[in-house]
């Protein structure tokens, strides 16, 4: 494992890992992946976030889709848990509220299939500090 | 492959649902079927905008047009003028009371989100259990920035200029305590995370743990930085085993890229993290309490002076900071302190994190700025009450709190605001109360856990709480006498003003907030022998109303106790003397002939 031993390997492994990162959120190859982002704190995982990770994982396989499932902490939308967001290349991020696996396999079918919107988005309520300010 | 051109999203939270948003879907619906663009434009609900003053809400997309208060007759206008025609609709397009200007661009909005994360910055946003993830975040910079590039005491300057104030409750200037612990000269000092999280319906500081560990762990290392602390220990519960298991993964791989441990950042500075496991008592949150329980003692507080500053573990000089202070610290540093203190009121800078609870529509965790109203938060954000009932008072800081109401409803909040209307800002439990609720129930409420909680060192926390809760629990019985509430608040304010700790100074906030707010209420309870919100069961009594009953016997039959008696196709009658008040009788009558007075 290599060591951080200064500011700069601080800052070089972190342009790393963030291209590593754009990577695998935008992919440099022709097709392209979706990413899947399930919110996996206490409150998520007991309304059933993770069966839906799983459903995910395997559903995304079966129906032959590219695409990368992560987990993530909470985002706050405690009312609608489980909730998900799904990331098409090249599409802002969007955020889907109380996803049982019905409605995991309509996001499937029809979001990341199609690019059609389905209903139980949830908009983003909140702004995170600009990545760009935390320079 | 049919992809829509057009998507119109319309807001289906509680807020604007009862306002007609569902009939505007339909007619939007109509309104496409129409023009025939059924296969170019989808409507498509979504959850709460968080604007519900303005609701209901529809947003076109992809160009982002906002349009606020919409009816469902400007369905089909929307359709013909914005999809068909390309031209906005301006007069449902939102105009800013400040600058008078038409915003249409919900990009441009960006105060209409009323939550800024700072705090919560990464969580739901990266993999927590991915060090990397962090990384490109630019996580750990704050602590290579201060290693290599700043002085103790710069560092420290930066968080006292920031104004950033301890998150844990009790506001104390976290630069200042920093500095305090500094100047202390010790061999050995140590840096400690409060991770002891007991307000009921609290979960800020899991959540942060949860979402964005490494956050806390570097804001840490940079605390012993400026302390002179070598080594860290963060006390968690033990009921929060997903919390635990996160920090493990972090700290391990904090180890392993040498961002703990040894030489970190190639400077001498060294610094290594353990955790602790609190057994849940809610004294183990005051930091003196904290403390005798980390070095296997029984949780009890200690007088202060000496502040754990001065002599905490282990008698050594400890500095103790809540997670949510530190999940602060990193970006201070990075963003500096200006860029902090530009957020927030005078007094209280930065944003505070606060799980929203309670009869309000959308629970969740939420970030807001300081000197938000609580009206923003409950009304806006939180989407207003549940089922359309009214709302009636709002409960800050847990068992230390006070409970707020209507008219309390403007006011920013802030650690000084609050205090000043008799509750606190507490580590961020909000519990929204509505019409049905009884304030000496909950006042009651917060008692039985108070008196559970009391370690017992100190006679007026240990025997006062009791007598208090017991004091309240006669007046719920309908045995209370006027006597009984000046007896209630003067003992109130003996035990704020005798007891050891924080936990004794404050438990009978929710009391004395209850009753100066709320003193009909108790009135009510005590004079009339009624309790206004229906909750007090002694209070209650099950009446048949002989007009309404048909005498079809049903009541008498699901009586549990048999209360009810009666000849058929005779009004019945409860025995009030017998009835349990259950309310089996009132849910299964058919004539609705059954209530309660």
């Amino acid at each position: 494992m290599t060591k951080v031993k200064s500011l700069d390997d601080l800052r070089k492994m972190r342009d790393a890992v963030k291209s590593k990162l754009d990577l695998r959120e935008k992919g440099d190859k022709a097709e392209k992946v979706v990413q899947i982002k399930v919110s996996m704190a206490t409150c998520g995982i007991a309304s059933g976030a993770k069966e839906i990770m799983t459903y995910f994982i395997e559903e995304l396989e079966h129906r032959s889709i590219e695409g990368v499932v992560t987990q993530t902490g909470c985002m706050g939308y405690c009312y609608a848990e489980p909730t998900i967001e799904v990331t098409l290349p090249g599409e802002d991020p969007v955020v889907f509220g109380f996803v049982d696996t019905k409605k995991a396999s309509e996001i499937i079918e029809k979001y990341i299939k199609k690019g059609e919107l389905v209903d139980g988005i949830i908009p983003a309520s909140y702004e995170t500090i600009d990545k760009e300010k935390t320079k | 492959m049919a992809k829509f051109k057009n998507h119109i999203l319309v807001c289906a939270g509680t807020g604007c649902r009862a306002s007609q948003s569902e009939l505007i879907v339909e007619n939007l619906n109509r309104a496409i079927e129409d023009n025939n663009l059924g296969d170019e434009v989808q409507v498509v609900r979504t959850g709460c905008f968080g604007f519900c003053e303005k609701g209901p809400v529809v947003k076109m997309m992809p160009d982002n047009t906002f349009y606020v208060q919409v009816t469902p007759a400007d369905a089909s206008e929307l359709v013909t003028e914005h999809i068909v025609k390309g031209r906005k609709v301006n007069r449902l397009l939102y105009v800013d009371p400040d600058s008078h200007k038409v915003i249409s661009d919900s990009k441009e909005m960006g105060f209409y989100k009323k939550q800024i994360r700072i705090a919560l910055r990464n969580c739901g946003f990266i993999n927590p259990e991915n060090v990397d993830e962090y990384i490109a975040r630019d996580g750990y910079a704050a602590l290579g920035k201060a290693l290599t590039e700043m002085t103790p005491e710069q560092v420290i300057k930066e968080i006292i200029d920031s104004g950033l104030r301890g998150r844990g409750g009790g506001g104390f200037p976290t630069g200042l305590k920093w500095d305090i612990t500094r100047k202390v000269k010790a061999d050995q000092k140590y840096v400690v995370c409060n991770a002891d999280e007991g307000d009921p319906g609290a979960f800020m500081d899991r959540s942060i743990l949860e979402g964005d560990p490494h956050s806390v762990i570097e804001a840490m290392a940079i605390n012993g930085y400026c302390t002179g602390a070598s080594k860290g220990l963060v006390y968690i519960r033990a009921e929060y085993p997903l919390a635990i298991e996160r920090l493990k993964i972090a700290i391990k791989q904090a180890r392993e890229y040498g961002l703990l441990g040894e030489n970190i950042f190639g400077s001498d500075f060294c610094f290594d993290i353990e955790l602790r496991y609190g057994a849940g008592a809610f004294v183990c949150g005051e930091e003196t309490s904290l403390i005798h329980s980390m070095e296997g003692l029984r949780g009890e507080p200690n007088v202060k002076p000496p502040f754990p500053s001065e002599s905490g573990y282990k008698g050594k000089p400890t500095n103790v900071n809540n997670v949510e202070t530190y999940a602060n610290i990193p970006v201070i540093l990075l963003n500096g302190s200006k860029w902090f203190s530009a957020i927030g009121t005078e007094k209280s800078k930065g944003t505070k994190v606060f799980a929203l609870a309670g009869k309000v529509n959308n629970v969740g965790l939420i970030e807001v700025p300081m000197g938000t109203t609580l009206r923003e938060v409950i009304f806006d954000i939180g989407g207003g009450i549940k089922d359309g009932k009214k709302f009636k008072a709002v409960q800050t800081g847990g068992p230390s709190g006070g409970c707020l109401t209507e008219k309390h409803l403007d006011i920013p909040i802030d650690y000084d605001s609050l205090l000043a209307c008799g509750s606190m800002m507490g580590s961020g439990g909000m519990i929204v109360m509505d019409e049905d609720d009884c304030m000496v129930a909950m006042a009651k409420f917060y008692l039985e856990f108070t008196v559970e909680e009391s370690c017992g060192k100190c006679t007026p926390c240990r025997i006062g709480n009791k007598r208090l809760h017991e004091i309240l629990e006669k007046i719920t019985q309908g045995k209370g006498t006027k006597e009984d509430l000046t007896l209630l608040r003067n003992l109130s304010y003996v035990i704020k003003d005798t007891s050891l700790c924080g936990l004794g100074q404050t438990s009978p906030n929710p009391v004395l907030s209850t009753m100066e707010n709320f003193a009909d209420e108790y009135e009510a309870h005590v004079v009339d022998g009624k309790c206004p919100a229906g909750q007090c069961k002694a209070l209650m009594q099950y009446v048949i109303d002989p007009e309404a009953c048909v005498g079809c016997t049903l009541c008498s039959r699901v009586c549990p106790v048999d209360a009810i008696s009666g000849e058929k196709k005779m009004a019945h009658i409860i025995n009030p003397a017998i009835c349990i008040k259950c309310g089996a009788c009132m849910e299964k009558c058919k004539f609705n002939a059954i209530s309660i007075q």
